[in-house]
Protein backbone atom coordinates (compact mmCIF):
# COMPACT_ATOMS: atom_id res chain seq x y z
CA UNK A 1 0.00 0.00 0.00
CA UNK A 2 1.46 3.62 -0.64
CA UNK A 3 0.19 7.07 -0.52
CA UNK A 4 1.15 10.03 -2.31
CA UNK A 5 0.15 14.16 -1.81
CA UNK A 6 0.95 17.30 -1.00
CA UNK A 7 1.97 17.99 2.10
CA UNK A 8 0.08 20.14 4.72
CA UNK A 9 2.28 21.18 7.81
CA UNK A 10 1.78 21.73 11.28
CA UNK A 11 3.49 22.43 14.43
CA UNK A 12 3.80 20.60 17.90
CA UNK A 13 0.75 19.82 20.12
CA UNK A 14 -1.74 19.70 17.74
CA UNK A 15 -4.64 19.12 19.89
CA UNK A 16 -8.15 17.31 19.06
CA UNK A 17 -10.27 20.99 19.73
CA UNK A 18 -8.38 22.27 16.31
CA UNK A 19 -8.63 19.29 14.19
CA UNK A 20 -12.08 19.13 14.64
CA UNK A 21 -13.90 21.75 17.12
CA UNK A 22 -16.44 20.38 19.85
CA UNK A 23 -19.39 22.73 18.46
CA UNK A 24 -19.17 20.12 15.48
CA UNK A 25 -19.21 17.21 17.31
CA UNK A 26 -23.00 17.02 17.40
CA UNK A 27 -22.80 15.40 14.08
CA UNK A 28 -21.07 11.52 13.67
CA UNK A 29 -20.92 12.08 10.05
CA UNK A 30 -17.72 12.00 8.55
CA UNK A 31 -17.89 14.33 5.35
CA UNK A 32 -20.04 16.94 7.36
CA UNK A 33 -17.05 16.86 10.47
CA UNK A 34 -14.36 17.12 7.61
CA UNK A 35 -15.69 20.51 6.28
CA UNK A 36 -14.62 22.12 9.33
CA UNK A 37 -11.39 20.41 9.56
CA UNK A 38 -8.75 22.50 10.92
CA UNK A 39 -10.50 25.60 10.69
CA UNK A 40 -9.53 26.49 13.98
CA UNK A 41 -5.68 27.13 12.95
CA UNK A 42 -5.92 26.90 9.00
CA UNK A 43 -8.92 28.26 7.94
CA UNK A 44 -7.78 27.54 3.71
CA UNK A 45 -7.16 23.74 4.82
CA UNK A 46 -10.90 22.37 3.86
CA UNK A 47 -10.53 24.38 0.45
CA UNK A 48 -7.42 23.43 -0.44
CA UNK A 49 -6.60 19.60 0.32
CA UNK A 50 -6.95 16.90 -2.43
CA UNK A 51 -7.30 13.21 -2.27
CA UNK A 52 -3.93 11.24 -1.44
CA UNK A 53 -2.25 14.68 0.61
CA UNK A 54 -0.31 13.91 3.45
CA UNK A 55 -0.56 15.73 6.79
CA UNK A 56 3.22 16.38 8.76
CA UNK A 57 3.03 17.29 12.66
CA UNK A 58 5.35 17.72 15.13
CA UNK A 59 5.40 16.26 18.86
CA UNK A 60 2.36 15.22 20.55
CA UNK A 61 -0.02 15.26 17.62
CA UNK A 62 -3.42 14.54 18.17
CA UNK A 63 -2.98 16.05 21.66
CA UNK A 64 -6.57 16.12 24.16
CA UNK A 65 -9.77 14.71 23.71
CA UNK A 66 -10.59 11.30 23.27
CA UNK A 67 -12.60 12.27 20.20
CA UNK A 68 -12.51 9.52 17.24
CA UNK A 69 -14.10 12.38 15.20
CA UNK A 70 -10.80 13.78 14.50
CA UNK A 71 -8.90 11.14 12.57
CA UNK A 72 -12.89 10.40 11.00
CA UNK A 73 -12.69 14.26 10.08
CA UNK A 74 -8.88 14.05 8.56
CA UNK A 75 -9.54 10.66 6.73
CA UNK A 76 -12.75 11.90 5.28
CA UNK A 77 -10.89 15.37 4.06
CA UNK A 78 -9.04 12.96 1.74
CA UNK A 79 -5.54 13.07 3.84
CA UNK A 80 -3.41 9.72 2.83
CA UNK A 81 -1.60 9.71 6.29
CA UNK A 82 -0.20 11.09 8.87
CA UNK A 83 3.44 11.67 9.76
CA UNK A 84 4.32 13.10 13.13
CA UNK A 85 7.67 13.37 15.67
CA UNK A 86 4.82 11.68 18.24
CA UNK A 87 1.59 10.92 18.49
CA UNK A 88 -0.64 11.67 21.26
CA UNK A 89 -2.00 7.82 22.51
CA UNK A 90 -5.71 8.56 22.54
CA UNK A 91 -5.18 10.03 18.86
CA UNK A 92 -2.51 6.80 17.65
CA UNK A 93 -5.33 4.14 19.19
CA UNK A 94 -8.02 5.76 17.45
CA UNK A 95 -6.38 6.13 13.91
CA UNK A 96 -5.32 2.49 14.00
CA UNK A 97 -8.47 1.48 15.08
CA UNK A 98 -10.37 3.69 12.01
CA UNK A 99 -7.97 2.92 9.54
CA UNK A 100 -6.31 6.48 9.27
CA UNK A 101 -2.46 5.45 8.73
CA UNK A 102 0.21 7.23 10.86
CA UNK A 103 3.68 7.13 10.81
CA UNK A 104 5.91 8.05 13.38
CA UNK A 105 9.08 9.84 12.08
CA UNK A 106 10.85 12.82 14.08
CA UNK A 107 13.51 12.67 10.70
CA UNK A 108 10.81 13.40 7.96
CA UNK A 109 8.93 15.33 10.63
CA UNK A 110 11.25 18.11 10.66
CA UNK A 111 12.72 18.21 7.40
CA UNK A 112 9.43 18.12 5.45
CA UNK A 113 8.21 21.66 4.44
CA UNK A 114 4.40 22.77 3.53
CA UNK A 115 3.93 22.02 0.16
CA UNK A 116 6.72 19.19 -0.79
CA UNK A 117 5.37 16.41 -2.39
CA UNK A 118 5.97 12.98 -0.37
CA UNK A 119 5.32 9.28 -1.23
CA UNK A 120 4.43 6.99 1.69
CA UNK A 121 5.76 3.04 0.91
CA UNK A 122 3.46 1.69 4.06
CA UNK A 123 4.62 -2.13 4.17
CA UNK A 124 8.50 -0.78 4.42
CA UNK A 125 7.46 2.53 6.35
CA UNK A 126 9.78 4.28 3.90
CA UNK A 127 8.96 8.25 3.30
CA UNK A 128 10.17 10.12 0.53
CA UNK A 129 10.36 13.65 0.09
CA UNK A 130 9.67 14.08 -3.84
CA UNK A 131 10.13 17.49 -4.28
CA UNK A 132 13.85 17.27 -1.68
CA UNK A 133 14.90 13.92 -2.83
CA UNK A 134 15.45 12.79 0.72
CA UNK A 135 14.64 9.40 1.85
CA UNK A 136 13.13 8.80 5.53
CA UNK A 137 12.17 5.39 7.26
CA UNK A 138 9.49 5.00 9.89
CA UNK A 139 9.12 2.84 12.66
CA UNK A 140 7.03 -0.57 11.88
CA UNK A 141 4.10 -1.09 13.93
CA UNK A 142 4.34 -3.86 16.11
CA UNK A 143 3.36 -7.24 14.67
CA UNK A 144 0.07 -7.40 16.87
CA UNK A 145 -0.86 -3.62 15.65
CA UNK A 146 0.37 -4.32 12.02
CA UNK A 147 -2.98 -7.83 12.42
CA UNK A 148 -5.54 -4.89 13.27
CA UNK A 149 -4.89 -3.18 10.05
CA UNK A 150 -4.73 -5.74 8.30
CA UNK A 151 -7.74 -7.09 8.85
CA UNK A 152 -9.23 -3.50 8.39
CA UNK A 153 -9.33 -1.76 11.65
CA UNK A 154 -9.62 -3.11 15.30
CA UNK A 155 -13.71 -4.27 14.70
CA UNK A 156 -13.18 -6.58 11.98
CA UNK A 157 -10.37 -8.12 13.67
CA UNK A 158 -12.05 -8.92 16.33
CA UNK A 159 -14.72 -10.83 14.38
CA UNK A 160 -11.82 -12.48 12.49
CA UNK A 161 -11.08 -14.27 16.01
CA UNK A 162 -15.21 -14.62 17.04
CA UNK B 1 12.15 -7.05 38.01
CA UNK B 2 9.49 -5.22 40.46
CA UNK B 3 6.31 -3.68 39.06
CA UNK B 4 4.65 -0.23 39.07
CA UNK B 5 1.36 0.20 40.66
CA UNK B 6 -0.11 0.09 37.42
CA UNK B 7 1.91 -2.92 35.91
CA UNK B 8 0.70 -5.18 38.47
CA UNK B 9 -3.10 -4.30 38.07
CA UNK B 10 -2.44 -4.69 34.39
CA UNK B 11 -1.03 -8.35 35.09
CA UNK B 12 -3.83 -8.96 37.31
CA UNK B 13 -6.06 -8.39 34.22
CA UNK B 14 -4.39 -10.57 31.66
CA UNK B 15 -3.61 -13.27 33.48
CA UNK B 16 0.13 -12.93 33.74
CA UNK B 17 2.28 -13.22 36.85
CA UNK B 18 4.11 -9.66 35.57
CA UNK B 19 4.36 -7.65 32.61
CA UNK B 20 7.26 -5.24 31.61
CA UNK B 21 6.96 -2.00 29.94
CA UNK B 22 6.09 -1.95 26.36
CA UNK B 23 4.63 -5.43 26.44
CA UNK B 24 1.58 -5.50 24.75
CA UNK B 25 -1.25 -7.10 25.89
CA UNK B 26 -4.79 -8.23 26.21
CA UNK B 27 -6.84 -7.04 29.33
CA UNK B 28 -10.33 -7.75 30.81
CA UNK B 29 -11.97 -5.05 31.57
CA UNK B 30 -14.54 -4.37 34.65
CA UNK B 31 -15.70 -1.21 33.80
CA UNK B 32 -16.62 0.48 30.02
CA UNK B 33 -17.60 3.72 29.61
CA UNK B 34 -18.60 6.28 26.95
CA UNK B 35 -20.84 9.68 27.12
CA UNK B 36 -23.32 11.48 24.32
CA UNK B 37 -20.70 12.40 22.24
CA UNK B 38 -18.50 8.87 21.80
CA UNK B 39 -20.86 6.72 22.35
CA UNK B 40 -23.26 7.01 19.02
CA UNK B 41 -20.03 6.55 17.29
CA UNK B 42 -19.54 3.09 19.50
CA UNK B 43 -22.80 1.89 18.49
CA UNK B 44 -22.43 3.20 14.93
CA UNK B 45 -18.68 0.77 14.75
CA UNK B 46 -20.62 -2.48 17.20
CA UNK B 47 -23.72 -2.51 14.78
CA UNK B 48 -21.48 -2.15 11.48
CA UNK B 49 -19.41 -4.90 12.63
CA UNK B 50 -22.30 -7.03 13.54
CA UNK B 51 -22.58 -7.59 17.27
CA UNK B 52 -26.17 -8.34 18.52
CA UNK B 53 -25.30 -8.67 22.52
CA UNK B 54 -22.87 -6.91 24.79
CA UNK B 55 -20.27 -9.15 27.43
CA UNK B 56 -21.69 -8.04 30.13
CA UNK B 57 -24.57 -5.42 30.80
CA UNK B 58 -23.53 -4.38 34.23
CA UNK B 59 -20.14 -3.31 33.03
CA UNK B 60 -20.94 -0.93 30.19
CA UNK B 61 -22.04 2.63 31.78
CA UNK B 62 -23.35 5.54 29.29
CA UNK B 63 -23.66 9.11 30.70
CA UNK B 64 -24.85 11.53 28.86
CA UNK B 65 -23.36 14.70 30.04
CA UNK B 66 -21.54 16.20 27.18
CA UNK B 67 -24.87 18.25 26.10
CA UNK B 68 -27.50 18.00 28.14
CA UNK B 69 -30.06 19.06 28.33
CA UNK B 70 -29.74 18.49 24.97
CA UNK B 71 -28.86 22.19 23.05
CA UNK B 72 -29.71 21.61 19.99
CA UNK B 73 -31.56 19.01 17.51
CA UNK B 74 -28.35 16.91 16.46
CA UNK B 75 -27.53 16.97 20.04
CA UNK B 76 -31.15 15.92 20.78
CA UNK B 77 -30.43 12.77 18.15
CA UNK B 78 -27.14 11.70 19.43
CA UNK B 79 -28.63 11.57 23.29
CA UNK B 80 -31.88 9.11 21.95
CA UNK B 81 -29.40 6.93 19.90
CA UNK B 82 -27.67 5.80 23.19
CA UNK B 83 -30.97 6.11 25.45
CA UNK B 84 -32.49 3.44 22.50
CA UNK B 85 -29.34 1.63 23.05
CA UNK B 86 -28.96 1.22 26.47
CA UNK B 87 -33.05 0.26 26.27
CA UNK B 88 -32.34 -2.57 23.55
CA UNK B 89 -29.24 -4.15 25.64
CA UNK B 90 -30.57 -3.41 28.97
CA UNK B 91 -27.83 -1.73 30.82
CA UNK B 92 -28.45 -0.61 33.94
CA UNK B 93 -25.68 1.80 34.28
CA UNK B 94 -27.48 4.62 32.19
CA UNK B 95 -27.61 8.04 33.52
CA UNK B 96 -30.00 10.03 31.84
CA UNK B 97 -31.07 13.55 32.71
CA UNK B 98 -32.47 14.15 36.23
CA UNK B 99 -29.88 10.90 37.60
CA UNK B 100 -26.49 12.29 35.67
CA UNK B 101 -23.63 13.95 36.36
CA UNK B 102 -20.47 14.38 34.46
CA UNK B 103 -19.32 11.13 33.64
CA UNK B 104 -16.04 11.33 36.12
CA UNK B 105 -17.19 12.73 38.88
CA UNK B 106 -20.58 10.56 38.99
CA UNK B 107 -18.79 6.96 38.49
CA UNK B 108 -16.69 7.50 42.00
CA UNK B 109 -19.23 9.06 43.13
CA UNK B 110 -21.80 6.11 43.12
CA UNK B 111 -18.78 3.68 43.77
CA UNK B 112 -18.97 1.95 40.20
CA UNK B 113 -15.48 2.28 39.71
CA UNK B 114 -13.56 0.63 42.50
CA UNK B 115 -9.38 0.10 43.90
CA UNK B 116 -7.48 -2.77 41.69
CA UNK B 117 -10.55 -2.08 38.49
CA UNK B 118 -9.17 -2.20 34.89
CA UNK B 119 -11.34 0.55 33.25
CA UNK B 120 -11.66 1.77 29.42
CA UNK B 121 -13.65 4.64 29.00
CA UNK B 122 -14.52 7.03 25.56
CA UNK B 123 -13.64 9.93 26.84
CA UNK B 124 -9.69 11.13 27.76
CA UNK B 125 -10.66 12.67 31.33
CA UNK B 126 -10.84 8.69 31.77
CA UNK B 127 -8.03 8.72 33.64
CA UNK B 128 -9.60 10.37 36.53
CA UNK B 129 -9.97 6.85 38.57
CA UNK B 130 -6.80 6.55 39.10
CA UNK B 131 -7.49 8.31 42.42
CA UNK B 132 -9.38 5.25 44.03
CA UNK B 133 -6.32 3.21 43.19
CA UNK B 134 -7.41 1.78 39.62
CA UNK B 135 -6.20 1.62 36.22
CA UNK B 136 -8.07 3.76 34.29
CA UNK B 137 -7.20 5.11 30.45
CA UNK B 138 -9.07 7.12 27.82
CA UNK B 139 -9.81 5.53 24.35
CA UNK B 140 -11.64 6.60 21.57
CA UNK B 141 -15.44 5.15 20.23
CA UNK B 142 -13.97 1.98 18.50
CA UNK B 143 -12.27 1.05 21.35
CA UNK B 144 -15.42 1.59 23.72
CA UNK B 145 -17.60 -0.76 20.73
CA UNK B 146 -14.88 -3.66 21.23
CA UNK B 147 -14.72 -3.48 24.87
CA UNK B 148 -18.79 -3.55 24.67
CA UNK B 149 -18.92 -6.52 22.72
CA UNK B 150 -15.78 -8.24 24.02
CA UNK B 151 -15.12 -7.26 27.59
CA UNK B 152 -11.52 -6.74 26.61
CA UNK B 153 -9.13 -4.04 25.16
CA UNK B 154 -5.47 -4.18 23.97
CA UNK B 155 -2.74 -2.11 25.62
CA UNK B 156 1.21 -1.64 25.64
CA UNK B 157 2.35 -1.72 29.44
CA UNK B 158 3.32 1.49 29.94
CA UNK B 159 6.48 2.74 31.49
CA UNK B 160 5.83 5.04 34.85
CA UNK B 161 7.23 8.28 36.19
CA UNK B 162 7.26 8.88 40.06
CA UNK B 163 5.69 11.77 41.65
CA UNK B 164 7.21 12.45 45.29
CA UNK B 165 4.83 14.66 47.00
CA UNK B 166 6.71 16.00 50.07
CA UNK B 167 5.08 18.42 52.74
CA UNK B 168 1.99 18.86 52.68
CA UNK B 169 -1.03 20.77 51.13
CA UNK B 170 -1.72 24.19 52.53
CA UNK B 171 -5.69 25.65 51.57
CA UNK B 172 -6.91 27.66 49.52
CA UNK B 173 -3.73 25.75 47.32
CA UNK B 174 -5.28 22.95 46.46
CA UNK B 175 -5.20 19.50 44.00
CA UNK B 176 -5.92 21.55 41.07
CA UNK B 177 -2.76 23.76 41.51
CA UNK B 178 -0.58 20.29 42.19
CA UNK B 179 -1.67 19.29 38.91
CA UNK B 180 -0.89 22.50 36.97
CA UNK B 181 2.25 22.66 38.61
CA UNK B 182 3.50 19.34 37.35
CA UNK B 183 2.30 19.99 34.05
CA UNK B 184 4.20 22.95 33.73
CA UNK B 185 7.25 21.17 35.41
CA UNK B 186 6.97 18.27 32.60
CA UNK B 187 5.11 19.46 30.22
CA UNK B 188 2.11 18.76 27.92
CA UNK B 189 4.01 15.48 26.26
CA UNK B 190 5.98 14.73 29.38
CA UNK B 191 4.46 11.66 30.65
CA UNK B 192 3.31 10.59 26.82
CA UNK B 193 2.49 6.78 26.95
CA UNK B 194 3.45 6.60 30.71
CA UNK B 195 1.68 6.24 34.00
CA UNK B 196 2.58 8.84 36.44
CA UNK B 197 2.45 7.19 39.67
CA UNK B 198 1.97 9.33 43.12
CA UNK B 199 3.91 9.08 46.11
CA UNK B 200 5.23 10.37 49.21
CA UNK B 201 4.61 11.46 52.67
CA UNK B 202 1.90 14.39 50.91
CA UNK B 203 -0.60 12.08 49.29
CA UNK B 204 -1.96 11.74 53.10
CA UNK B 205 -3.05 15.90 53.14
CA UNK B 206 -4.57 15.60 50.13
CA UNK B 207 -8.36 15.12 50.07
CA UNK B 208 -10.20 12.66 47.24
CA UNK B 209 -11.30 15.48 45.48
CA UNK B 210 -8.08 16.64 45.04
CA UNK B 211 -6.56 13.27 44.07
CA UNK B 212 -9.39 12.84 41.62
CA UNK B 213 -8.66 16.20 39.83
CA UNK B 214 -4.82 15.45 39.97
CA UNK B 215 -5.49 12.15 37.91
CA UNK B 216 -8.69 13.39 36.14
CA UNK B 217 -5.65 15.91 34.05
CA UNK B 218 -2.55 12.94 34.05
CA UNK B 219 -3.95 13.39 29.82
CA UNK B 220 -3.27 16.66 29.58
CA UNK B 221 0.82 15.65 30.47
CA UNK B 222 -0.04 13.04 27.92
CA UNK B 223 -0.43 10.34 30.65
CA UNK B 224 -1.92 7.14 30.04
CA UNK B 225 -3.20 7.06 33.69
CA UNK B 226 -2.50 8.63 36.63
CA UNK B 227 -2.75 6.83 39.70
CA UNK B 228 -2.55 6.85 43.77
CA UNK B 229 -1.80 4.37 46.77
CA UNK B 230 -4.91 3.19 48.30
CA UNK B 231 -3.82 4.66 51.89
CA UNK B 232 -6.89 5.24 55.07
CA UNK B 233 -8.49 7.99 53.33
CA UNK B 234 -8.68 6.55 49.91
CA UNK B 235 -10.40 3.35 52.30
CA UNK B 236 -12.88 5.81 53.98
CA UNK B 237 -13.67 7.25 50.55
CA UNK B 238 -14.68 3.23 49.16
CA UNK B 239 -16.25 1.98 51.88
CA UNK B 240 -19.20 4.32 52.04
CA UNK B 241 -19.90 4.00 48.21
CA UNK B 242 -17.49 0.57 46.29
CA UNK B 243 -20.66 -1.24 44.65
CA UNK B 244 -18.08 -4.09 44.65
CA UNK B 245 -15.08 -5.64 47.18
CA UNK B 246 -11.79 -4.03 45.85
CA UNK B 247 -8.18 -5.02 45.60
CA UNK B 248 -5.38 -2.30 46.59
CA UNK B 249 -2.29 -2.79 44.82
CA UNK B 250 1.00 -1.52 45.70
CA UNK B 251 3.91 -0.79 44.07
CA UNK B 252 7.28 -3.48 44.47
CA UNK B 253 10.24 -1.70 45.96
CA UNK B 254 11.86 -2.25 43.27
CA UNK B 255 9.87 -1.01 40.74
CA UNK B 256 11.28 0.52 37.60
CA UNK B 257 10.21 4.45 37.04
CA UNK B 258 11.91 6.15 34.22
CA UNK B 259 12.31 9.79 36.51
CA UNK B 260 10.92 11.07 39.54
CA UNK B 261 9.77 14.37 40.05
CA UNK B 262 9.77 15.61 43.02
CA UNK B 263 7.04 18.34 44.21
CA UNK B 264 6.90 20.39 47.61
CA UNK B 265 3.47 20.76 48.72
CA UNK B 266 4.45 23.40 51.44
CA UNK B 267 6.24 25.92 48.69
CA UNK B 268 2.95 24.79 46.24
CA UNK B 269 1.34 28.61 45.05
CA UNK B 270 -1.78 29.18 43.37
CA UNK B 271 -1.58 28.59 40.19
CA UNK B 272 -2.59 29.26 36.59
CA UNK B 273 -2.03 27.85 33.05
CA UNK B 274 -1.76 30.52 30.74
CA UNK B 275 -3.97 30.44 26.76
CA UNK B 276 -3.39 28.12 24.99
CA UNK B 277 -1.76 25.13 26.79
CA UNK B 278 -1.88 23.84 30.28
CA UNK B 279 1.75 23.85 30.58
CA UNK B 280 1.88 27.83 30.35
CA UNK B 281 1.90 28.01 33.83
CA UNK B 282 1.98 30.95 36.15
CA UNK B 283 1.45 32.16 39.76
CA UNK B 284 -2.00 32.91 40.49
CA UNK B 285 -0.19 36.45 42.06
CA UNK B 286 1.38 37.27 38.48
CA UNK B 287 -2.01 37.69 36.64
CA UNK B 288 -3.30 41.17 38.22
CA UNK B 289 -3.23 42.77 35.26
CA UNK B 290 -5.42 40.39 33.47
CA UNK B 291 -9.03 41.53 33.21
CA UNK B 292 -11.65 39.06 32.60
CA UNK B 293 -14.73 38.49 31.26
CA UNK B 294 -15.87 35.62 33.03
CA UNK B 295 -15.54 32.65 35.12
CA UNK B 296 -16.27 28.75 35.33
CA UNK B 297 -16.72 26.70 38.46
CA UNK B 298 -17.18 23.07 37.89
CA UNK B 299 -16.44 20.22 35.23
CA UNK B 300 -14.96 16.80 35.80
CA UNK B 301 -11.75 18.01 36.89
CA UNK B 302 -13.55 20.76 39.53
CA UNK B 303 -17.25 19.92 39.89
CA UNK B 304 -17.48 18.16 43.63
CA UNK B 305 -18.78 19.30 46.33
CA UNK B 306 -15.71 20.16 47.92
CA UNK B 307 -14.89 22.17 45.21
CA UNK B 308 -18.20 24.14 45.37
CA UNK B 309 -17.29 24.49 48.96
CA UNK B 310 -14.00 26.59 48.10
CA UNK B 311 -16.01 28.73 45.79
CA UNK B 312 -18.70 29.08 48.56
CA UNK B 313 -15.72 30.36 51.26
CA UNK B 314 -15.11 32.65 48.83
CA UNK B 315 -18.27 34.33 46.90
CA UNK B 316 -19.98 34.21 50.73
CA UNK B 317 -21.74 37.11 51.33
CA UNK B 318 -20.14 39.50 48.22
CA UNK B 319 -20.43 40.34 45.39
CA UNK B 320 -18.63 39.49 41.82
CA UNK B 321 -17.02 42.11 39.63
CA UNK B 322 -19.28 44.04 37.45
CA UNK B 323 -18.92 43.33 33.93
CA UNK B 324 -17.98 39.38 34.71
CA UNK B 325 -20.33 36.57 34.41
CA UNK B 326 -19.78 33.98 36.71
CA UNK B 327 -20.73 30.54 35.78
CA UNK B 328 -21.16 28.40 38.50
CA UNK B 329 -21.86 23.95 37.44
CA UNK B 330 -21.80 21.32 40.39
CA UNK B 331 -20.94 17.74 38.34
CA UNK B 332 -23.65 15.34 39.57
CA UNK B 333 -27.27 15.57 40.73
CA UNK B 334 -25.81 15.24 44.42
CA UNK B 335 -23.57 17.76 44.43
CA UNK B 336 -25.90 20.01 43.09
CA UNK B 337 -28.37 19.13 45.99
CA UNK B 338 -26.01 19.64 48.72
CA UNK B 339 -25.15 23.18 47.50
CA UNK B 340 -29.09 23.74 47.94
CA UNK B 341 -29.48 21.89 51.27
CA UNK B 342 -26.16 23.74 52.52
CA UNK B 343 -27.44 27.39 51.15
CA UNK B 344 -24.22 27.48 48.73
CA UNK B 345 -26.88 28.09 45.79
CA UNK B 346 -28.13 30.86 47.15
CA UNK B 347 -24.48 32.55 48.04
CA UNK B 348 -23.55 31.96 44.89
CA UNK B 349 -27.03 33.49 43.32
CA UNK B 350 -26.39 36.55 46.10
CA UNK B 351 -23.08 37.17 44.18
CA UNK B 352 -24.49 37.95 41.17
CA UNK B 353 -23.61 34.15 39.50
CA UNK B 354 -25.52 31.51 37.94
CA UNK B 355 -26.21 27.79 38.97
CA UNK B 356 -26.92 24.94 36.13
CA UNK B 357 -27.82 21.59 36.16
CA UNK B 358 -25.05 19.43 35.44
CA UNK B 359 -23.25 19.36 32.06
CA UNK B 360 -19.48 19.87 30.22
CA UNK B 361 -21.10 22.23 28.44
CA UNK B 362 -18.76 25.55 28.44
CA UNK B 363 -15.76 23.33 28.84
CA UNK B 364 -15.61 22.26 25.53
CA UNK B 365 -17.58 25.03 23.66
CA UNK B 366 -20.34 23.64 23.64
CA UNK B 367 -22.54 26.11 25.16
CA UNK B 368 -23.93 27.63 28.45
CA UNK B 369 -21.14 30.02 28.64
CA UNK B 370 -19.13 30.53 24.71
CA UNK B 371 -16.93 33.10 24.43
CA UNK B 372 -16.72 36.18 21.85
CA UNK B 373 -13.74 37.28 20.19
CA UNK B 374 -11.07 38.60 22.73
CA UNK B 375 -13.05 37.78 25.48
CA UNK B 376 -11.08 35.98 28.53
CA UNK B 377 -12.25 33.11 31.17
CA UNK B 378 -10.32 32.05 34.20
CA UNK B 379 -12.03 28.27 34.10
CA UNK B 380 -11.66 25.16 36.93
CA UNK B 381 -11.60 23.06 33.82
CA UNK B 382 -9.13 21.15 32.05
CA UNK B 383 -8.08 23.02 28.58
CA UNK B 384 -7.05 26.05 27.56
CA UNK B 385 -6.96 25.34 23.81
CA UNK B 386 -7.43 27.38 20.85
CA UNK B 387 -11.25 27.85 20.53
CA UNK B 388 -11.76 25.25 23.54
CA UNK B 389 -14.05 27.64 25.16
CA UNK B 390 -15.71 29.68 21.90
CA UNK B 391 -14.11 32.18 19.05
CA UNK B 392 -10.74 31.10 18.16
CA UNK B 393 -9.56 34.67 19.43
CA UNK B 394 -10.89 33.99 23.29
CA UNK B 395 -8.37 32.90 25.66
CA UNK B 396 -9.35 30.48 28.98
CA UNK B 397 -7.23 30.38 31.81
CA UNK B 398 -7.10 27.48 33.77
CA UNK B 399 -7.08 27.74 37.50
CA UNK B 400 -8.30 26.09 41.03
CA UNK B 401 -12.01 26.74 42.01
CA UNK B 402 -10.47 29.22 44.92
CA UNK B 403 -8.78 30.78 42.63
CA UNK B 404 -11.82 31.42 40.20
CA UNK B 405 -13.89 32.41 42.81
CA UNK B 406 -11.20 35.14 44.01
CA UNK B 407 -10.79 35.80 40.51
CA UNK B 408 -14.73 36.83 40.01
CA UNK B 409 -14.70 39.08 42.84
CA UNK B 410 -12.03 41.05 41.47
CA UNK B 411 -12.54 41.08 38.00
CA UNK B 412 -8.80 40.40 37.33
CA UNK B 413 -6.91 37.05 38.13
CA UNK B 414 -6.32 37.17 41.70
CA UNK B 415 -4.71 35.03 44.54
CA UNK B 416 -7.24 33.47 46.70
CA UNK B 417 -4.86 34.56 49.45
CA UNK B 418 -5.59 38.08 48.47
CA UNK B 419 -8.98 38.39 48.81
Amino acid sequence: MNAKGTVFRYGDNIDTDVIIPARYLNTQNAQELASHCMEDIDKTFVQRVKPGDIMVGGENFGCGSSREHAPLAIKASGISCVIAKSFARIFYRNAINIGLPILECPAASEAIREGDVVSVDFDTGVITDETTGRQFEAAPFPPFIQKIIQAGGLMASLKEKA
Amino acid sequence: MGMTMTQKILAAHCGEASVKAGQLINADLDVVLGNDITTPVAINEFEKAGFTSVYDNKKINIVLDHFVPNKDIKSAQQSKRCRDFADKYNILNFFDVGRMGIEHALLPEQGIVTAGDCIIGADSHTCTYGAVGAFSTGVGSTDMAAGMASGKAWFKVPAAIKVELKGRLHPPVAGKDVILHLIGEIGVSGALYKSLEFVGEGVRSLTMEDRLCICNMAIEAGAKNGIFPVDETCEAYLKARSQRPWKAYAADPDAEYERTVVIDLDALEPTVSYPHLPENTHPARDGKNIKIDQVVIGSCTNGRIEDMEAAYNILKGKKIAKGVRGIIIPATMAVYRECIVRGYTTAFVDAGCIVSTPTCGPCLGGYMGILAEGERCVSTTNRNFVGRMGHVDSEVYLASPATAAASALTGYITDPRDV
